[in-house]
């Protein structure tokens, strides 16, 4: 059986979406083949360039996931997505909104309204938030396509120390969970798919590997094997040894 | 009583901000004689710095330690930044001043060309840059109101928008609303260097001028932000006073109005003094590349997620090491005269000598084969 993400219209047979931001332009091609990606993500500010433009180092059947970084509020959010699609012809957009230029925290309200606007226009909107159950419903009321929530703060490869909320919102919202921002190692990319999530995002923890190519097909077959335990659906771990003689062993 | 660098001309606008108390304050109680080595380890292996381990960073046994401190340092700019480095040079317009800094070359008692370009060869400035690849260009002037006012860098500012991406000023400090105008304009940072923030020192340094106006200067960045503006630079100039209390000060600068301002850009420069035609009495070499290093690994550990210039005054090698470890911007192609882009002979004199004339092709492929990823843009303008 396959195993498909859906997103929107679209379909992809890999769960590992590849940042580009943060190191050599000329190595993101063999990063993709060695991460399996199909879907990589990029500031809009990035291809904002008549110079050695990122876009001209990316395969043509690769979706091309731009993000509104540099966004404060809902509206630059917006304008920022229609400059995205008149440059890349993209049509699904990850939405940033960050009002913080210190910890680079997504604002959940502006990002909402950012959803919204952005659904109106046509745009397949993935919203990058703090995994908050209200905000992600609010955010699929207002026309989301996928959730992404961010696991640690951007860049510090701490995993996932949102993990209780992310469970919630696997739980509650009814569209795909990315997990996006803070995964570092390999064995937090599995553990978050084995809870569910249905996609993994990461630049930084390639980007600074000593080894980009390694990394990335690390992190791939990780996300492979969190899916698959996933899907087996796991055994139970137990704190205690099952008591031989047990409570209700009496009743006939 | 008023001192007089504290006593505002008419024409400048006065904010509430408690940021200059809170960075004299801390001024105050620093002691940069009372930090060990173990302060300095105890430091590097804490999460987030405070300001106390700012401190212990840039004191003398932290020179010790430079290569653990660098390390550090290297590792939070690639968190930050990963690879990249981003590009961008000056276009010096107009060099009338009305200030008198004993240490600049534009000082108006200075016997220097004078010279203020035209829009046409402003445009044909432009135009020169705008071919080595370059998408990000630092308006500047020197500080004269009179000789050219806001409307003249209003729309210097609009033609540059035609060529370039990202437009940056450093002018004379102005008012909210002037800010507020040119951000309209198309420009969305603003530099300020308040050079040192010893007021007896700057009492002396700077003889005449609204420049002589200490808090007029040091709220510049604050109305910059309240006028719309997205990012803002400081910089103390390294040499002019105690380079610790400078670099501290500055430290403080960035922290406070950051906190205050949470979505505000942060960038910081190190420029240290370099010999000018007529101030001997300074000693430009007391910040030395080590110190020079260490101030930029301290800034990069505190405050890694800002920005941060490495200046032309440095030689080029000091500069492609500078970038891998904590800088994350660099100048390139750089001229500090007036017109010196498009004409043999200058119109108008330098500001001051740099030690790197690279071409912008020539550092971007050294970068690039140092494992960097030269940028030219990262940077949309959104109102």
């Amino acid at each position: 059986m396959r195993d498909v993400l859906k997103i929107g219209k679209y379909e992809f047979n890999s769960r590992f979406i590849l940042g580009s931001g943060k190191y050599n332009t000329k190595l993101i091609k063999s990063a993709i083949e060695d991460a399996e990606a199909e879907i990589i993500t990029m500031s809009l500010r990035r291809i904002n360039t008549d110079c050695d433009n990122i876009l001209d180092y990316i395969p043509e059947n690769i979706k091309i996931l731009p993000n509104t970084s540099g966004a404060r509020n809902s509206d630059e959010a917006l304008r920022i997505a229609l400059l995205a699609r008149e440059l890349s012809g993209a049509d699904m957009i990850k939405i940033e909104v960050i009002k913080d230029s210190k910890y680079l925290l997504p604002d959940n309200y502006e990002t909402t309204l950012a959803v919204e606007k952005l659904a109106n226009e046509g745009f397949i909107a993935l919203p990058y938030m703090y995994p908050d159950l209200n905000f992600a419903r609010d955010m699929k009321n207002a026309g989301a396509q996928a959730i992404m929530p961010l696991a640690s703060p951007i860049g510090t490869n701490k995993g996932l120390s949102t993990k209780e909320f992310i469970k919630i919102l696997i739980e509650e919202i009814d569209l795909p969970i990315i997990v996006d921002a803070g995964i570092g190692k390999p064995h937090q990319a599995a553990e978050a798919m084995e809870l569910g999530v249905d996609a993994i995002m990461a630049n930084t923890a390639i980007a600074t590997s000593g080894d980009i190519n390694l990394m990335a097909k690390a992190f791939k077959h990780a996300i492979i094997a969190g899916r698959l335990a996933y899907l087996a659906k796991m055994g139970e771990v137990k704190d205690t040894a099952q008591a031989s003689s047990p409570l209700t062993g009496f009743l006939e | 009583m008023i001192n007089e660098i504290e006593k505002y001309f008419p024409d400048m606008e006065v904010i509430n901000s408690d940021i200059e108390e809170k960075i004299h304050s801390a001024l105050d109680k620093a002691n940069f004689e009372k930090y060990t080595k173990e302060d300095v380890i105890k430091a590097l292996n804490k999460e987030t710095l405070d300001i106390d381990d700012f401190c212990a960073l840039l004191s003398n046994p932290a020179k010790d330690l430079i290569e653990e401190i660098a390390k550090r340092a290297k590792k939070e700019r690639e968190r930050y930044f990963g690879k990249n480095v981003y590009f961008f040079t000056p276009l010096y317009i107009s060099n009338y001043c009305e200030n008198q800094c004993v240490y600049c070359g534009f000082n108006c008692k200075n016997n220097i060309k004078r010279a203020k370009l035209g829009f046409d060869e402003i445009e044909k400035e432009l135009i020169e840059i705008k071919k080595s690849g370059l998408e990000e260009i630092l308006i500047l002037t020197g500080e004269s109101r009179t000789k050219s006012d806001v409307q003249y860098i209003g729309q210097s500012i609009q033609l540059a928008k035609k060529y370039f991406k990202n437009i940056g000023i450093e002018i004379y400090p102005l008012n909210t609303d002037e800010y507020n105008y040119l951000h309209k304009m198309g420009a969305d940072y603003v530099t300020v260097f308040q050079e040192t923030y010893d007021k007896t020192t700057y009492e002396k340094k700077h003889l005449k001028g609204h420049k002589r106006i200490y808090p007029y200067r040091l709220n510049s960045q604050e109305r910059a932000i309240l006028g719309g503006i997205r990012g803002v630079a400081f910089g103390a100039l390294l040499g002019l006073f105690d380079y610790k209390k400078d670099t501290l000060a500055t430290a403080c600068h960035m922290y406070y109005l950051q906190k205050k301002y949470p979505h505000a850009e942060i960038s910081v420069s190190i420029p240290r003094l370099r010999p000018t035609v007529i101030d001997n009495s300074i000693n430009p070499n007391e910040v030395k590349e080590l110190e020079l290093l260490q101030i930029m690994c301290a800034y990069r550990i505190f405050m890694p997620f800002i920005n941060m210039t490495i200046s032309t005054r440095e030689r080029a090698d000091f500069r492609n090491n500078a970038v891998q470890i904590a800088a994350t911007k660099i100048s390139a192609g750089v001229s500090t005269g007036i017109g010196e882009h498009t004409k043999k002979e200058k119109d108008g004199d330098n500001q001051f000598e740099i030690a790197d004339s690279r071409s912008v092709d020539e550092i971007y492929k050294t970068l690039e084969n140092l494992g960097m990823q030269p940028i030219m843009n990262d940077y949309i303008y959104v109102g």
